[in-house]
């Protein structure tokens, strides 16, 4: 079923001198399973759109359907959409509070009600997925180093089992390697339970190599929707709202100006060189 | 919650009000303040009335922004009301029981509480038009002199901009990590009181180091800008008072020497007697 967004509007500070729109008429399906992927520049709405799909946030105007059931209707169990809604926040280790790794990723599962057994169950299975060290899981929080804390806090999240997980720019911050890892696994883990995951970032680079489709957000309205082939063929577009699409994009374009028949609608440095293999091969065959 | 309080938060808007020295509208809250424990006839608290609706206007801030620091003192409001009501001394005027309502108590209940109400009026006025770092900076300079007798004015100076500009960042920080801790269904809401202190644990610890780790990277950035006191530093935008602010003492002269004629004179007070 998933989660059905209609003409949704957001405004921060109604009715003060400070009042601004964040979101403008909004409208989303999400289907159970999609990998997706929201851009958008620097206070394009993002942030705030994504903190209506749990309900942090209530909606100005307009609807937010959790498998049909509005949320805001009255009676709605807003708790357990936030169990089936993961969000984990930008730089989420700054909510870390307990005394051990263990403990903290606990505090999730907890909160569900869950049987203590299970709650450990569950906490362990969470940290194995970040890849974290056993060796770190009795330590306290604070004397991790920054992209293990990120690791600890984003399982604190998955120990909940959401069925929707969504992440908030999850690898500000971090080096290449720890960007590449956590998006690896997130990216399996996606595969594997088959649940809906949102990443929010505002690096196409990132977001190309895993999602399927991609959400451009410009100054709260959605300004794309669509396969990330079919978003980058607008590249001028995002360049003019402060956004670029992957380099391979530019690439491929520059080379199909020269006269290259390549295709341009790769999104990943793997199909580009897949591509520009192929036109090597029959080209040379064809100088030959 | 704590969003309601007024108190140090600007709303910017243009108006004579806002250009204003800080100086001047710190002394004139003062003066303001002052005059309303220093007067208490019904003449010159009309005075004070307009003197306090002509401010407001001027200043372009709407009203419903002066009365938002009313909120957190609505329970002191109330409790003075009513102690004045049922225990000042005087004729009765109804009886409920054991408690009396006289003349005396209504009047002291009615004065007490325009009183507090102005207090809070009037010291808003200064919140909500002066920037806290303009505020900081006017208190500095007024404060000076007293740099003569080792009072060190500048660090005060700079811990009070430092203080109030954090208010917001961690009232910001302390959204964020509720929203992060109630994604992972805490529950700030419901319980007892201790269960709700327990709740506020998540809430609290990350704060707590969010704000330390913030006063130490503040802390460490003034020093790599060679930061050392208050000894020999310049201003960009230095204090001078101009037309305006000039204009802005007189007319605080004027309303305090309204005030005293009005005091004096009890227009009000004998023209309701003659009519009784």
């Amino acid at each position: 079923m998933g989660i059905e967004i209609q003409s949704l509007n957001y405004i921060y500070n109604a009715g003060t001198a400070f009042e601004k729109q964040a979101l403008k008429d909004v409208n989303l399906k999400i289907p159970d399973g999609q990998f997706i992927g929201i851009i958008g520049h620097t206070g394009s709405g993002k942030s705030t759109l994504i903190q209506h799909l749990n309900g942090l946030l209530k909606a100005t105007s307009g609807k937010v359907l959790y498998n049909g059931e509005n949320i805001y209707s009255e009676g709605f169990d807003m708790k357990k959409l936030r169990s089936n809604v993961g969000l984990v926040f930008q730089y989420p280790e700054y909510q870390l509070f307990e005394t051990d790794v263990f403990t903290d990723v606990c505090y999730g599962p907890k909160n569900l009600g869950l049987p203590a057994d299970e709650v450990k169950r569950r906490a362990a299975r969470a940290l194995k997925l970040t890849g974290l060290d056993e060796e770190l899981y009795k330590k306290s929080p604070f004397d991790l180093s920054g992209g293990q804390k990120r690791r600890a806090a984003i399982a604190g999240i998955l120990a909940m089992e959401p069925s929707v997980l969504i992440l908030d720019e999850p690898t500000a911050g971090l080096d290449p390697k720890g960007r590449d890892d956590i998006l690896d696994q997130i990216a399996a883990l996606q595969a594997e339970r088959k649940i809906t995951v949102i990443l929010v970032s505002h690096s196409m680079e990132d977001v190309a190599r895993y999602v399927q489709r991609i959400i451009v957000m410009n100054r709260g309205k959605v300004m794309y929707d669509d396969k990330p082939a079919n978003v980058f063929k607008h590249f001028r577009e995002l360049e003019r709202v402060g956004l670029s699409a992957p380099q391979v994009t530019y690439l491929m374009q520059e080379l199909h100006l020269k006269g290259w028949p390549v295709d341009t609608d790769v999104t990943t440095v793997e199909e580009a060189v897949e591509e520009i293999l192929k036109y090597c091969r029959t080209g040379s065959s064809v100088h030959a | 919650m704590l969003r309601d309080m007024t108190l140090g938060q600007y709303y910017p808007a243009d108006s004579p009000i806002h250009k204003l020295d800080p100086r001047v509208k710190l002394a004139g809250t003062i003066v303001f303040l002052i005059s309303l424990f220093c007067f208490d006839s019904v003449d010159s608290y009309i005075v004070a009335t307009l003197f306090l609706i002509f401010v407001i206007r001027l200043s372009k801030v709407p009203f419903k922004f002066m009365t938002k620091g009313l909120r957190a003192i609505i329970f002191l409001l109330i409790f003075t009301s009513l102690f004045n009501l049922f225990l000042v001394p005087g004729n009765t005027l109804v009886q409920i029981w054991k408690l009396k309502i006289t003349d005396a108590g209504l009047q002291m209940a009615i004065f007490m509480s325009v009183r507090l109400v102005y207090l809070i009026m009037g010291s808003s006025v200064m919140t909500l038009t002066t920037t806290p770092n303009d505020l900081t900076d006017g208190l500095e300079k007024a404060l000076s002199p007293l740099k003569k007798l080792k009072v060190p004015v500048h660090e005060i100076a700079m811990m009070m901009s430092i203080a109030l500009r954090f208010i917001p960042i961690l009232m910001e920080e302390t959204d964020k990590i509720m929203k992060a801790q109630m994604a992972r269904g805490a529950d700030f809401d419901s319980g007892n009181i201790i269960q709700k202190a327990k709740n506020m644990i998540p809430l609290l610890v990350p704060l707590f180091i969010s704000a330390f780790r913030r006063a130490n990277d503040l802390a460490m950035a003034m020093e790599a800008r060679g930061y050392h006191g208050g000894e020999g530093r310049t201003k960009m935008k230095p204090l001078e008072y101009k037309r305006l602010d000039y204009i802005g003492y007189l007319t605080l002269a004027a309303y305090l020497v309204l005030m005293f004629i009005a005091d004096r004179a009890v227009l009000v007070t004998r023209l309701a007697d003659r009519i009784i």
